[in-house]
């Protein structure tokens, strides 16, 4: 894993945001290596600060929001020093292009589908005229939107949920990124619709040699996609790891109770695990671990002072006491050990 | 054990189309399924196949054009006298998906939980606030949240709000319309812990809607699948997932997404193909294939489902 080529790497990264007078820490000493070709699931419940932390790269965070410290480097550039429009404008869409939630609001009600994929064409492939309406015919079909020519004329209140999600990345391939953002991109999707549109992402991301990263709240559709995952809370990455590490072994109590509150893992008729309380209020300093108020079995230092990361494999590291030496040994809950060993219910 | 079982709902032959003429689209169509008391029914199918309509028809909100809705024997459906109807308005309460768009934002959580009881009698001042009390208890709110507003609240609070307003009433039956899908996954345990509590305290019966099968299978006892206003397959929960028959239950059901990267990565997804289904000549019916196994066929494809259940 060492050797592998790293695409963008971010350190100590802080975002903070100011709302009526007071200062929200929304993203706390976040650091991320990306490795080329990999993809990666970021997963978080709302306002975790996943979302916030990936428009950093794009440089599309509000206008109330700005980076405190820390740098973000893509190509030998620090983008957390980019300020004009102009210099994000080599990178926006360029080289790290963004696949939204919502279909019905990230397409332009008044253009056609085909105009709006060509404009994505002519200005990052730079391609006109009759080749770049042969790229945009090339990219509806690598999309899987039959009858390209006549679907290419339509708007986008023309086509459904599951197609205008086609269509959004077929835009977004066709600026050519290294990286494709995924924002949430199936939660607005039926699940046998989802299912289809992250097999399409898969498949253009071996074609066009993309590093991708998900941003989701749904550990399913985390297991389909990753390599590897990195799990958010309070504006932190509290564990990160492969996908089977981070699913089979978990080592932080957060990582853990996302896990156990999962209703595959339940016995019928018993409560499910719940999480209680609520997350932190990041406009408050967070002292020690920031999951400890709502851990039942937190330990003392959990509320002085904030673990380091303690690195468990190589690939896998997680920012929790327990890990440390001295730590008194708690075993995961049961229906996380459950998970590792027989796995959750399927059909059939 | 489901001829004993006693029946609370009855839907029969049910029909909802919207428009006129012209532009007549048939929501729900032919619909028919029984709800015992106590249980916890689902209905499940993608956005558009006519779930909410059901819903929101047995509750009077949309009319039917067609067919029987019976609710402790009586039919409660089309046009019905205004005490039946006031009775049908306290024991049949709605959960609804989006716990800030179904709350009044400009009302204080007292007068929201409170507000079904204006519609009956008169009841006392004191006995109001009391039974608001009350029933902020039973959900795990604290009495002096009735003073605020919905803003002021979680997402699983606010939820908790919604399911306080219904209880208030006192009702038998429950139509909860994707009570847990705008919650995070943390909340969702909460919001399901307390609607299974409340059950068992109080034999509630439940219609629960939604898209999600993982949540359904936890919390079902049957589960019904509709695919565009029609019912398809009918089934004890587990007797679904281990059986499912028609091909669009085995899409579906192909297509959760597990949380268990060993399978996700190597599931097989079926697609499901309408048009493979010939009903041109051979039309379909709604048949219990086996005890409290229905599902939607015609003849020739009930005979290969028959040798399946069979095997």
């Amino acid at each position: 894993m060492q050797d592998r080529e790293t695409v963008l790497s971010v350190r100590d990264l802080n975002v903070k945001f100011s709302l009526r007078g007071r200062t929200l820490h929304a993203i706390r000493d976040v650091s991320l290596d990306l490795y080329k070709g990999e993809s990666l699931a970021i997963v978080g419940e709302s306002g975790s600060g996943k979302s916030v932390f990936v428009k950093t790269f794009m440089g599309l965070l509000d206008a109330n929001g700005w980076i405190d410290s820390g740098e973000i480097v893509y190509k030998g550039h620090d983008l957390t020093k980019y300020n004009t429009e102009r210099q994000w404008l080599s990178v926006r869409g360029k080289e790290i292009a963004m696949v939204l939630q919502d279909p019905m609001t990230s397409l332009n009600p008044l253009k056609t589908i085909g105009a709006q994929i060509l404009e994505a064409i002519e200005l990052h492939q730079g391609l006109t005229g009759e080749a770049a309406h042969k790229e945009m015919i090339s990219t509806l079909v690598d999309v899987g939107i039959t009858e390209p020519e006549r679907r290419a004329r339509q708007y986008p209140h023309e086509f459904s949920g599951g197609m205008r999600q086609r269509v959004v990345i077929a835009i977004a391939v066709a600026c050519r990124p290294k990286i494709l953002i995924c924002d949430e991109p199936t939660t607005a999707l039926d699940v046998t619709i989802q299912a289809q549109i992250l097999r399409l992402i898969r498949s253009l991301k071996e074609k066009y040699e993309l590093t991708t990263v998900y941003i989701t709240h749904d550990l399913g559709v985390v297991a389909n996609v990753a390599d590897r995952i990195a799990v958010m809370y309070a504006g932190d990455i509290v564990e990160i790891g492969l996908c089977e590490e981070v699913f089979y072994q978990p080592k932080h109590p957060y990582t853990w109770a996302l896990l156990s509150s999962l209703p595959q893992l339940g016995i019928k008729g018993e409560p499910l695990y719940s999480i209680h309380g609520t997350p932190p209020n990041l406009f408050n300093e967070v002292k020690g671990d920031a999951f400890a108020p709502r851990n039942p079995r937190a330990l003392k230092i959990d509320f002085v002072k904030r673990p380091p990361y303690f690195e468990v494999s190589p690939t896998h590291k997680a920012r929790t006491w327990l890990l440390d030496p001295r730590a008194p040994k708690i075993d995961p809950p049961e229906a996380v050990q459950k998970l590792s060993t027989e796995g959750v219910l399927g059909y059939e | 054990m489901s001829e004993e079982r006693e029946v609370l709902l009855s839907v029969r032959n049910m029909d909802v189309c919207f428009g006129k003429k012209k532009k007549l689209f048939k929501a729900v169509n032919n619909v028919s399924f029984d709800i015992y008391k106590g249980e916890t029914f689902g209905l499940v199918g993608e956005s558009g196949s006519g779930k909410t309509t059901i819903g929101r028809a047995i509750i009077r909100i949309n009319p039917t054009t067609s067919g029987d809705v019976i609710f402790k024997g009586k039919k409660i459906n089309g046009k019905i006298s205004k005490e039946l109807d006031r009775q049908v308005t306290r024991e049949i309460q709605m959960i609804f998906q989006d716990p800030m768009a179904s709350l009044n934002e400009r009302a204080k959580v007292d007068y929201i939980v409170s507000e079904g009881l204006f519609s009956g009698e008169r009841i006392p001042e004191a006995e109001r606030k009391a039974k608001v009390a009350k029933a902020l208890a039973e959900v795990g709110l604290l009495p002096e949240f009735a003073s605020r507003f919905p803003h002021e609240f979680s997402g699983g609070q606010r939820q908790r709000i919604g399911v306080a307003r219904a209880l208030i009433m006192q009702p038998d039956f429950i139509i909860a319309d994707e009570p847990i899908s705008a919650l995070d996954v943390s909340i969702r345990a909460q919001v399901l812990n307390l609607l299974s509590v409340l059950q068992k305290e109080r034999g509630l019966t439940y219609l629960f809607i939604s898209h999600d099968l993982s949540v359904m299978r936890f919390i079902c006892d049957r589960i019904a699948v509709i695919h565009k206003g029609v019912l398809v397959e009918l089934a004890e929960t587990e007797k679904l997932f281990a059986h499912p028959l028609h091909p669009y239950t085995r899409a579906l059901l192909s297509a959760i997404p597990l949380p268990d990267p060993a399978r996700e990565k190597n599931k097989v997804l079926e697609v499901y193909d309408p048009t493979q289904h010939d009903y041109s000549v051979d039309k379909p019916q709604w048949v219990e294939i086996e005890p409290g196994h229905m599902v939607w066929g015609n003849e020739a494809e009930l005979k290969k489902y028959r040798e399946i259940v069979s095997k």
